[in-house]
């Protein structure tokens, strides 16, 4: 459940830390405003507060939408589906910066030149920034995902049986807490290490072709 | 729009809570320096063991979440009653706050210690070799040389940490530490209005911004003799 819930929310994550650091790159103010709107917002708030605020305001409003049109409509949203768009937030957050980053890291000179070859920005976009990006953005994304997979851990709190709330029931059951949380702790740890040596490869794919710097 | 009876009845004990929000923030970055200044010391210029046990530490309360941490010291210290009661220990360990503020101190120590080490690994090693040529012995080059150089590069990941423990701190409202998140729970659940968590939010976000502009202040007074910083 946790690693279901960490991978679903990444690609929601990657979606709007993309379209948070195009905002903020972008040449209209009110765009940039926006992005930057969102990131101080999404960083600023507590991981806890931000899934509580979700969780209980998608609840409020969609009761609020049902007495003020007479329709059954039915937000609630469970744990999961809570948890992956308080934490795909967060993600999208952290994430822009890291992409903005990684988006100024490329040389205008290969944008200029793609645009030259007739590449439509889309195309451009695709085959000469996000490839160089991606070199660029991997090891910070790296670091990106192994919070979120301990930010999981935080959905616990409004009662998704990830893995450390299934350590409670266990607890609950034997009076073994030290035990269960220790082996929460564990697996947890267990995760982030296999994360770390993903992302190391993946590192080493993306920067292929890649020669150091000049 | 706004529910002024709301914040009548809560608002005190809201910033009451904020105030424990505040010093367990605070407090368990300032504790924490003890263990992290010494610790990164260690990791850098220790020798093997001592190196390689300090990244275990590091590692392990990196790599799990701090909410599973908290859970293990306040739930898990339970199952040790009788050892910790005959050690006089248990009335500490019993009181979610000191909990909290050990299981944050700990775990932010832990990233305090890598953000010190990278800082120190930073340090021009032509200056540590002046400080050995120049006679000094290696605590007093740590302290006047290796050490203020190190702070200033350390400066800005410290800012992140202390933004980082403000927002951490909620988690204690989890094992019934009655801070500003929790003050709002309670809030909420008596009167159903989102209000109160609204409140907490703009007053989380206004602690962060706070921080977050004093630091940029505070980084640019301080190591403005440094030619290329950001």
């Amino acid at each position: 459940m946790t690693i279901g819930l960490a991978l679903t929310t990444l690609p929601f994550g990657l979606a709007f830390a993309l379209a948070a650091a195009l905002a903020k790159d972008s040449n209209r103010a009110w765009l940039r405003g926006l992005g930057e709107a969102y990131t101080t917002i999404f960083r600023g708030l507590p991981e806890l507060l931000t899934l509580l605020l979700i969780y209980y305001g998608a609840q409020i409003l969609s009761r609020k939408l049902a007495t003020a049109t007479g329709l059954p409509i039915d937000l609630n949203l469970s744990p999961f589906w809570a948890g992956v768009a308080a934490l795909s937030l967060v993600f999208g957050a952290y994430a822009s910066e890291v992409l903005l980053a990684a988006l100024h890291g490329v040389e205008r000179g290969q944008i200029e030149a793609a645009r030259s070859f007739g590449m439509s920005p889309r195309l451009a976009f695709r085959r000469v920034i996000a490839p160089q990006m991606l070199r660029m953005a991997l090891p910070g994304l790296g670091n990106n995902w192994l919070s979120l997979l301990k930010d999981t851990s935080l959905v616990s709190v409004v009662a998704l049986n990830d893995l450390l709330r299934m350590s409670w029931v266990a607890e609950q059951r034997t009076r073994r807490p030290f035990e269960f949380y220790a082996i929460a702790c564990v697996l947890y740890l267990l995760m982030t290490a296999l994360s770390t040596l993903a992302i190391a490869r993946a590192e080493k794919v993306a920067g292929r072709g890649w020669k150091g710097p000049e | 729009m706004i529910n002024w009876d709301l914040f009548e009845r809560f608002g005190p004990r809201m910033l009451e809570g904020f105030a424990i929000t505040l010093e367990l923030a605070l407090g368990s970055v300032a504790l924490a320096l003890l263990i992290s200044v010494p610790a990164a010391l260690g990791r850098v210029f220790g020798s093997k063991p001592v190196s390689g046990a300090l990244f275990a530490y590091t590692y392990l309360f990196r790599g799990t979440p701090l909410l599973a941490q908290l859970f293990l010291l306040y739930y898990g210290s339970a199952q040790f009653q009788p050892a910790l009661s005959s050690a006089g220990l248990w009335w500490l360990f019993r009181d979610p706050f000191f909990c909290s503020l050990l299981a944050f101190t700990l775990n932010t120590a832990a990233y305090q210690t890598e953000i010190f080490a990278g800082a120190i690994r930073g340090v021009p090693v032509g200056q540590i070799e002046a400080a050995r040529a120049a006679a000094m012995p290696p605590m007093l080059a740590a302290r006047r040389i290796i050490l203020p150089l190190a702070a200033g590069l350390a400066l800005r990941p410290f800012g992140n940490e202390l933004i980082m423990m403000v927002k951490a701190s909620a988690l204690a409202s989890v094992v019934t530490v009655y801070d500003l998140l929790a003050t709002a729970k309670l809030a909420f659940q008596r009167t159903y209005d989102f209000q109160a968590y609204l409140a907490a939010a703009l007053v989380y976000i206004a602690t962060v911004e706070t921080i977050r502009r004093l630091w940029n202040a505070l980084d640019k007074r301080l190591n403005r003799h440094r030619a290329v910083c950001q």
